[in-house]
């Protein structure tokens, strides 16, 4: 278990140094996209089309955050991690189209994600589920935000952190998926489960 | 008794429910943290405690998913504002949006719009009980899609009995995973009928941690099922560990000859509730919460 602090852009050889269940702190830019951002950057992707924000070497966040707009400004009120398995169906191919390096949510990912995170040299860390205070406290400022018609939650917020974690990677640029794992694990444990209820 | 003061107390609760976690909650995980045997089950739980003691010091949201509105109303139907309450609650969720704030959750699932005040068709949600007397009894029950995401409904049949409930029980628990943010609490309604089951179950997602039901039978089942669910190793955020569920709540309902409907319904360790007695007269009486 190593401590890594990684800065924006990251580089593809940053994240394969790491491995299952390092800590990361990211500091620099990282932006927020849940299920309609992922399917619209898609979209935009296919057709050619520049997305509000360079996506190369940054991180994205699985989270719909809330906001609140003081005077002209946004500000962050609080901003844990949704359940990534939902994007599980786009985060292949958004990693693959947009180089993303470091993908960060709850509850994991799986196979095809792990896949693409292996061929194009990224992670998935694991920020605590619900931890919205904790994540917000290591927000700087929402330097920008776009699509905010698909709803304060899904819309694109883009962020300036410092040591924004600690993230426990959970997936590794070798295909390494520490939740299934875990599992495998409980797998190994049903039975016993099972008469420990009478059965 | 105003109407206005009325929605000042639900708001109030709204607040309340979101941002200072009840302390047999609290008290519960951190029972948790002082059992568990790994690390990084460990770490997970310090960092849970330390968002709930951040969120309750500086009344900041606890988390960013403030859930769709529910409220459950057990009302004496010599209440002065009884037939103004819906539009109460739907003024005080507008308001606690603004100002607490609360995250627009309400999204119109043929239009995708989301009108960003938390109400719409049906939400806030009313479970409604009308009884004799003054009082007006308000539970605040903001949901959450993650631990909402994993709920599901057995219709057993009878043969399969009480073992056939365990079973569904554990496995349902094996597949939510990681999923619904645990540590969780499960709520468990059996019996009555496909909704009848499912409302049960989710009532019993604010029974406080620790606390067993008064039926001998059901308090053992309670127990059983917890010490299983907590050798799952599924851990808190699914990452391994010794802490899976909380608590184990279970209700139960007569069945019909032919059935054996099963709810099983969760709740994320951010198990948010807030109660208040409110007398005619407007006195407000917090049930869930120290208030000063």
């Amino acid at each position: 278990m190593v401590t890594y602090e990684l800065s924006t852009p990251i580089s593809e050889e940053d994240v394969r140094k790491l491995r299952v269940n390092d800590v990361v702190y990211i500091s620099g830019t990282i932006f927020t996209a849940r299920d309609e951002a992922h399917e619209r950057a898609l979209d935009w992707f296919i057709s050619n089309k520049a997305l509000p924000i360079d996506p190369t070497g940054l991180a994205v966040f699985h989270c719909g955050p809330i906001v609140r707009k003081v005077k002209e400004e946004w500000e962050l009120v609080a901003a844990g991690p949704t359940t990534s398995t939902r994007m599980e169906m786009f985060e292949d191919k958004f990693i693959e189209a947009f180089k993303i390096r470091v993908i960060i949510g709850k509850g994991g990912m799986g196979p095809k994600t792990a896949r693409a995170m292996k061929k194009v040299g990224a992670i998935y860390g694991a920020f605590t589920g619900g931890a919205a205070v904790l994540a917000a406290k290591a927000v700087r400022r929402i330097i920008d935000v776009a699509w905010l018609d698909l709803g304060m939650p899904e819309a694109l917020w883009i962020m300036e952190v410092e040591r924004f974690g600690p993230l426990i990677v959970a997936i590794d640029s070798n295909g390494t998926n520490l939740f299934e794992e875990v599992k495998a694990g409980v797998e190994r444990s049903r039975e016993h489960v099972y008469k420990l209820a009478g059965l | 008794m105003l109407a206005s003061n009325l929605e000042a107390t639900i708001v109030d609760l709204l607040r309340l429910a979101v941002t200072d976690l009840p302390r047999d909650v609290s008290n519960g995980l951190e029972q948790a943290l002082q059992k568990e045997n790994n690390l990084t089950a460990k770490n997970q739980l310090n960092a849970i405690l330390d968002n709930i003691n951040l969120a309750r010091q500086n009344s900041i949201p606890m988390c960013q998913d403030t859930g769709i509105q529910i409220f459950y109303v057990t009302v004496g139907s010599k209440f002065p504002l009884l037939h103004e309450i819906p539009q109460i609650l739907e003024n005080a969720v507008r308001r606690g949006t603004r100002e607490i704030p609360l995250r627009p959750n309400t999204v119109n699932p043929f239009l995708h719009k989301n009108p960003n005040d938390n109400t719409g068709l049906h939400i806030p949600w009313i479970n409604w009980k009308i009884i004799r007397g003054t009082d007006l009894q308000i539970t605040a029950f903001p949901k959450g899609g993650g631990s909402e995401n994993v709920c599901q409904l057995a219709m057993l049949t009878p043969g399969k009995g009480i073992r056939g409930v365990k079973r569904f029980v554990i496995d349902a628990v094996i597949e939510a995973g990681a999923k619904p943010c645990p540590p969780t609490i499960i709520g468990i309604g059996i019996g009555g009928g496909a909704d009848i089951c499912m409302k049960l179950a989710k009532e019993q997602l604010f029974r406080p941690v620790g606390q067993r039901h008064p039926n001998r039978k059901v308090a053992k089942l309670e127990e059983e099922l917890l010490e299983a669910i907590n050798a799952t190793g599924i851990g808190p955020m699914g990452l391994g560990g010794d802490t899976t569920s909380l608590d184990v709540h279970i209700d139960f309902a007569m069945r019909h000859p032919a059935s054996l409907p099963v709810g099983f319904a969760v709740q994320c360790w951010a198990a948010r509730r807030a109660s208040a007695i409110i007398t005619k007269k407007g006195k407000v009486k917090f049930t869930s919460h120290k208030v000063d």
